[in-house]
């Protein structure tokens, strides 16, 4: 399993249309993705449950990996993250 | 009449058609071939998916990418492997059918969604019940209502509008929209803006007060519906309708256009506001900033002083929402008129020629004018903020004013906090000593901002409120226009920005004189922008210097107003 932090820039937090946009890319992996904010685990693949996590801006979340492509999993989410989720 | 909210404006008049959901209902039954089940539900959702993304694309085209998207972000929802795969495992371990399976995973979610208090997340609640709607349609195999059938003139009537009804509404043929549920910023508000469709949403219990066929009126400038208009009434909407319609077509043209004369003479052309929400009105009306934002709502609205972060984040908003456009902020402008009983203020026999906005904030630098000055420094740092200062009669108070930023920003320095370095500090030019030391003013403050209405006021020693002596409240008053003149001319001498943030700013018949004497930034009401930026386009700067010198030779307010309506244009 791999994991690591980052921050969340986009201005209205993980709204629909960047939840969209991690979840639709992420859901290409093997791997199981998990978002942690919080203390609590949401599945990365699902665009329901990431919008229902309530992710603000300037929020650290922990993104974890697992499986046997997790490093390229976490790398696109982290390079996903970072580039603003298409916003 | 019923009132509601005001989500799209204009003026409708036309018959009801009421949309009523076909019955939903549906039995929960246990069922033994799962695998049969399964592939119910996957030939459903491959047809939501076909009609969806066939509804997406055809409102793309008539509408816009940006009203698409939440019918796009509805196929996202249901390709959520967490739905799905739910709803898949309801029907395998639970064995009942795929209806159930898919009511109780999409109650959980819209539950969810539901329970968080923030329109956003209420929005979601929606688009999942609609999601459900139609998915429950086509398992079931209901009939979907088609609104692009509706006769013209058409007044839709429902509980609410979801986002696939909406895909099917066509401004030729419907003319109004009326709904028990929905606000400002819902989809069926949002939709009926983009489609010019007048709108009022959130009227109690709508539906049940019409009938099909009837004749309604929907303001959706006001937030009113007329049920059963007389002849007259109908008479009347149907007039400013007209009247509406035509003076939107005429002002659109100006829209995104430059704010110049006819001759290519440049201005600034920007908005007055009273809360940081107002902000985004000034965008919305295409205007280049805000030349006065008043913060008395802060002060106003509060049971105590409001402290630094709040302050801070009031003007942080404001400046952000107009992104890096300027922002003209006016500091506390209250006297003794104002009942704010936190501040202690006493009553006095002369409010107006009182203990009140600078004056009274010098006076509190450490409770009132420093957080507000700091607040508004750290919310420079965030935009195009320039800081104003009111009720200014002399050199002093600007002085001190500005020895007080320099103070706070040594401050902010100190402790590593950003700002804009260059802020500027300006004056609004609005007391009979303003105009007459504006020479010396403008040595001083970075800027000036003619405030009329308080200018005329002082100058001509008239209490606009009195009617006995209203009359002589006039911004066409020699004395007046003379005063601006003279503002004006200072300023220019010293080469600082001279605006106007009074009613005389957006007079249509005041805007060519004041262009010809080099006003540099004229601050209307958001509504007023286009319209003004309409009249300054009908001058050029010869004709208007013209006008300018001759209004300068008549000693009476008469002669004046007399002389500018003749030469004033259509």
């Amino acid at each position: 399993m791999v994991s690591q932090k980052i921050t969340i820039n986009n201005p209205q937090g993980l709204h629909m249309r960047p939840a969209g946009v991690f979840a639709k890319a992420m859901t290409k992996f093997d791997s199981n993705v998990n978002i942690i904010f919080n203390g609590t685990k949401t599945n990365g693949k699902s665009l329901l449950n990431i919008i229902g996590a309530c992710i603000k801006c300037g929020s650290e979340v922990e993104i974890e990996c697992e499986g046997v492509d997790e490093e390229e999993a976490l790398k696109t989410a982290i390079e996903l993250i970072e580039s603003g989720l298409g916003e | 009449m019923a009132k509601g909210v005001a989500a799209s404006q204009g003026y409708g008049i036309g018959q009801v058609i009421i949309i009523k959901e076909a019955s939903l209902d549906f039995q929960r039954v246990t069922i033994s071939d799962v695998e049969a089940e399964k592939k119910r539900l996957a030939d459903a959702l491959d047809v939501f998916m076909e009609k969806t993304q066939a509804m997406a694309d055809d409102m793309k085209e008539r509408i816009g990418e940006k009203e698409a998207e939440i019918l796009e972000g509805h196929i996202l929802m249901m390709q959520d492997p967490e739905m799905t795969g739910q709803i898949e495992g309801a029907i395998e371990n639970e064995h009942i059918n795929a209806e159930a399976a898919l009511d109780q995973v999409c109650d959980m979610f819209i539950q969810m969604f539901s329970s968080i208090d923030d329109e956003m997340f209420q929005q979601r609640a929606t688009d999942v019940a609609d999601i459900k709607t139609r998915m429950l349609k086509i398992l079931l195999g209901v009939e979907e209502v088609d609104i692009s059938a509706v006769p013209a003139g058409t007044v839709l009537v429902a509980v609410d509008l979801t986002p696939s009804m909406t895909a099917g509404i066509n401004n030729q043929n419907v003319v109004g929209i009326m709904t028990e549920v929905g606000g400002k910023t819902s989809h069926s508000a949002i939709l009926a803006r983009a489609l010019e469709i007048p709108a009022v949403l959130s009227i109690d219990g709508i539906v049940g007060k019409v009938k099909n066929g009837q004749t309604v009126i929907v303001d959706g400038t006001e937030g009113e519906v007329i049920l059963e208009p007389s002849a007259e009434e109908i008479d009347a909407y149907t007039a400013k309708r007209a009247k509406y319609l035509e003076d939107k077509k005429l002002l659109e043209k100006f829209r995104g256009k430059a704010s110049q004369m006819a001759s290519g003479e440049q201005v600034e052309l920007v908005g007055n506001i009273g809360n940081p929400n107002d902000a985004l009105k000034v965008v919305e009306c295409d205007g280049e900033g805000v030349g006065l934002f008043r913060t008395e709502f802060l002060f106003m609205d509060a049971t105590s002083i409001p402290s630094e972060d709040e302050q801070f984040e009031a003007y942080k908003e404001a400046a952000k929402n107009l992104d890096g456009k300027p922002v003209i902020i006016r500091t506390l402008d209250i006297g003794g008129d104002k009942a704010i009983p936190y501040l202690g203020l006493e009553t006095e026999e002369n409010p107006f020629l009182g203990y009140r906005a600078v004056r009274f904030c010098l006076d509190r630098k450490e409770d009132i004018y420093k957080p507000q000055l700091r607040a508004l420094l750290r919310a420079s740092a965030f935009g195009n903020i320039r800081i104003m200062v009111p009720l200014v009669t002399c050199v002093e108070e600007i002085r001190a004013v500005k020895a007080m930023v320099e103070e706070l920003k040594a401050d902010l320095d100190e402790k590593g906090i950003a700002y804009d370095k260059e802020i500027k500090v300006g004056i609004m030019t609005e007391t009979a000593a303003s105009g007459v030391i504006a020479d010396l003013l403008a040595k001083e403050a970075d800027f000036f901002s003619i405030g009329t209405n308080d200018l005329t006021g002082y100058t001509m020693a008239v209490d606009r409120g009195n009617a006995k002596v209203a009359y002589l409240y006039s911004a066409f008053q020699p004395a007046v226009l003379r005063s601006i003149k003279r503002i004006i001319e200072c300023g220019k001498k010293e080469g600082i920005m001279v605006g106007m943030c009074g009613e005389a700013a957006a007079d249509p018949m005041l805007v060519p004189v004041l262009l010809a004497w080099g006003l540099d930034e004229f601050s209307v009401s958001p509504t007023s922008i286009l319209a003004t930026r309409k009249v300054m386009s009908q001058w050029t700067m010869e004709e208007a210097k013209e006008v300018a010198d001759k209004v300068l030779t008549f000693a009476t307010e008469e002669e004046v107003v007399a002389y500018l309506k003749s030469v004033a244009k259509a």
